[in-house]
């Protein structure tokens, strides 16, 4: 589904990625670690044609991302704050990225509603703007926007940062979902190795730009990857 | 906004001026000095007013001050002695400085002169502070703007009528203090009064939840179904119309066009400017085109704050420039209309209008819509709008110029080379051209802004 060939971004001299080759089958759950700086959110970003690549490319379904926008209508995405528009309310917001991917309100209803629980009842109706919502709550309206239309990829950046215990359970279990009953490729990066291996099918381990660890995640994956980030820490 | 303030600098510019030239001239048997003090009352209170409803205390920037090691009291006087680099305190020196200059040369006394002039600092720094604290005082009241409008209006009345006569006072004052130095410490010690008051006030404010809270703003949703008959640009267009009237940076740059409006009325009654009818031409691409100017200047650094959502969601660049387009020919058609009335002054008034206005839909929304591909400056939408001069950079000063010296250039020549009628026809032509062209030019366009996506996207990204 998505491939990545030859791949370095440099930044005045700096390398900040550097990937041979990386393949990510369609359907799997993927999870991206590493400490800050080793270009997890460069990753997405190039992925996301928001950066341009110093060398190499990526393809998403036999499209080049940074030679057509055709790969836009199958994927989805949240990285940051910056996906959402501030000045308009929960409602609005879905209504609107559903507009831009073909949905009608019925169907953004329809999808939105299913995530009534994940919401906790501090989305939805609330009269507010998202400008105004708190971090976590502005984070689960930029996740549940990004499921909006029947995305194919979907990418999450550090999803887990920021929301409660409650609702960080919650997320694993749609995550988990969407890859086994819809054969939705997910890509999710995150700081927090337990949450990463419990959603995760696999796990590849970034450090300063180059991928590290490759690991089909295992009962054993926690603990390995626990120790090799042990392991940089000392030294 | 940078317009605007430079507009205003160059206004106090040529007040401070041509003031002394000026009174004489109205005033021959009286002292232009005096009478300059007599009006400053005048201008106490009219400066008041506009500080309460453009001027706030910076009060938010000093949140990541809190958790410092840093006195109270210390942070109080950063905010407060920071207020002080108001724009607001430095334009009337634009004026001040130039009269006091021209009194000098006039033989005035020097040291009257230079005392004068720290006299109306000082009384700028009063009005500053007075400022605040009358705003923190109407904060609570529900309509909060009543006690300045009461304030000034009663002290107005009171004036007018003769009932106290404030400004004679204030101007007798002024002038003694003036030719008597020691008086200064009269102003003075109001201005440490105030200083002190507003200290008092803001440490018993300075926490979190209290005068630092952001304040969340009801939901004001309407059904923008009519923007449905626009087809696939309508998703951006209510997006666009929320923009503007949700944030207050682009909401101001629709309460300019009342100001805008008004424009004319500077002019066309002045008998001087009947049959100057270049100028026509000058106001009428600023009267039917002030919201053009005013929004497309920060095309697309509006929406910088979610760019990234933008380019990597599942749309066309067309029709994002397209609603703005829209919007911005639907403003000038609707300015066009409002500006009718000026046909009072001559219908060739109202043709230039006309002129102007399909100049504007033809020409300028594209000019100034290639600006904005050079645009590389982020703009924080919920800022206070009165000059603020984020996002502002030499992308607006380049395009702003031939925005409106280029058809006022194009029609003066063509009238004056050859008549009024063949300068109008000269303006609808180009306009027509550009409507006619429309299509080209967007895709012109639309490659413009994917080249520099990048860029764009690397520079929002970033405060600046």
């Amino acid at each position: 589904m998505i491939t990545t060939t030859n791949l370095s971004k440099k930044y005045n001299g700096n390398q900040v990625l550097n990937i041979a080759h990386l393949e990510i089958p369609k359907g799997q759950s993927f999870g991206l670690v590493g400490n800050n700086g080793a270009g997890k959110t460069t990753y997405f970003s190039l992925l996301l044609d928001l950066i341009q690549p110093t060398t190499g490319h990526i393809t998403s379904n036999d499209i080049q991302v940074d030679l057509s926008e055709d790969w836009k209508p199958f994927t989805s995405s949240f990285i940051d704050e910056s996906f959402l528009i501030g000045y308009l309310t929960a409602e609005e917001y879905f209504y609107f990225i559903g507009e831009l991917r073909g949905q009608n309100k019925a169907d953004v209803d329809a999808l939105v509603n299913q995530f009534e629980d994940f919401f906790h009842g501090e989305i939805l109706k609330q009269k507010k703007y998202l400008r105004d919502l708190s971090k976590g709550n502005q984070k689960k309206a930029g996740i549940v926007a990004a499921l909006i239309g029947n995305p194919e990829v979907i990418i999450l950046d550090e999803p887990f940062a920021n929301l409660d215990p409650t609702t960080q359970i919650r997320l694993k279990k749609i995550i988990k979902d969407l890859g086994e009953q819809k054969g939705v490729t997910v890509l999710v990066s995150s700081h927090d190795l337990s949450h990463v291996t419990d959603v995760c099918e696999r796990i590849v381990v970034l450090e300063k730009g180059e991928v590290v660890k490759d690991i089909v995640t295992s009962g054993e994956t926690l603990k390995e990857l626990e120790s090799y980030f042990a392991g940089t820490l000392e030294v | 906004m940078g317009f605007f303030a430079l507009y205003f600098i160059i206004i106090f510019l040529a007040l401070g001026v041509g003031m002394f030239p000026m009174l004489k001239k109205i005033f021959p048997e009286s002292d232009p000095f005096v009478m300059f003090n007599s009006f400053i009352f005048y201008w106490i209170l009219g400066d008041l007013v506009i500080r309460f409803f453009f001027q706030k205390l910076p009060v938010m920037n000093v949140k990541p001050l809190l958790t410092l090691p840093l006195k109270r009291k210390k942070v109080v006087n950063f905010v407060l002695g920071k207020s002080a680099l108001s724009f607001f305190n430095f334009l009337p020196l634009f004026a001040i400085v130039p009269f006091g200059v021209t009194l000098i040369f006039k033989d005035y006394n020097v040291s009257v002169v230079l005392v004068w002039m720290l006299t109306i600092v000082i009384i700028t720094l009063i009005n500053n502070y007075l400022n605040f604290i009358i705003e923190s005082l109407s904060a609570k009241t529900e309509l909060s703007f009543l006690p300045i409008i009461l304030l000034s209006g009663g002290l107005f009345v009171l004036n007018h009528f003769e009932i106290i006569n404030i400004s004679e006072l204030l101007a007798v004052g002024i002038q003694s203090i003036a030719s008597n130095p020691l008086y200064l410490v009269v102003p003075v010690l109001i201005l440490v009064g105030l200083y002190i008051f507003n200290f008092k006030i803001l440490r018993d404010k300075l926490f979190l939840d209290s005068s630092l809270k952001t304040k969340t703003q009801e939901v004001h949703a309407s059904n923008l179904e009519w923007t449905k008959k626009f087809g696939d640009i309508a998703p951006f267009m209510q997006l666009d119309l929320k923009l503007l009237w949700r944030n207050k940076r682009p909401k101001s740059s629709v309460w300019m066009l009342i100001l805008g409006l008004l424009y004319g009325l500077v002019f066309y009654p002045n008998p001087e400017y009947q049959d100057k009818e270049f100028f026509f031409a000058f106001v009428g691409i600023f009267i039917t085109g002030i919201f053009l100017i005013n929004f497309g200047q920060f095309i697309p650094a509006w929406d910088s704050g979610y760019y990234k959502l933008l380019m990597s969601q599942n749309i066309k660049y067309k029709q994002y420039l397209k609603s703005k387009y829209t919007l911005m020919t639907f403003s000038v058609i609707i300015l066009f209309v409002l500006s009718i009335p000026y046909v009072y002054f001559g219908w060739k008034i109202l043709l230039a209008h006309f002129a102007a206005a399909i100049y504007n839909i033809g020409v300028n929304t594209h000019v100034i819509l290639i600006g904005g591909s050079f645009n590389r400056k982020k703009i924080n939408l919920n800022e206070r709008a009165a000059f603020n001069f984020q996002g502002t950079g030499a992308v607006q000063w380049i395009i702003g110029l031939p925005l409106l010296i280029l058809p006022m250039a194009i029609f003066g020549i063509a009238n004056w080379l050859f008549s009024f009628e063949i300068g109008i026809t000269v303006l609808i032509f180009l306009g027509v051209l550009g409507i006619v062209l429309h299509e080209k030019l967007m895709k012109f366009i639309t490659k413009k802004y994917l080249a520099s996506k990048y860029k764009m996207i690397a520079a929002f990204d970033q405060d600046n």
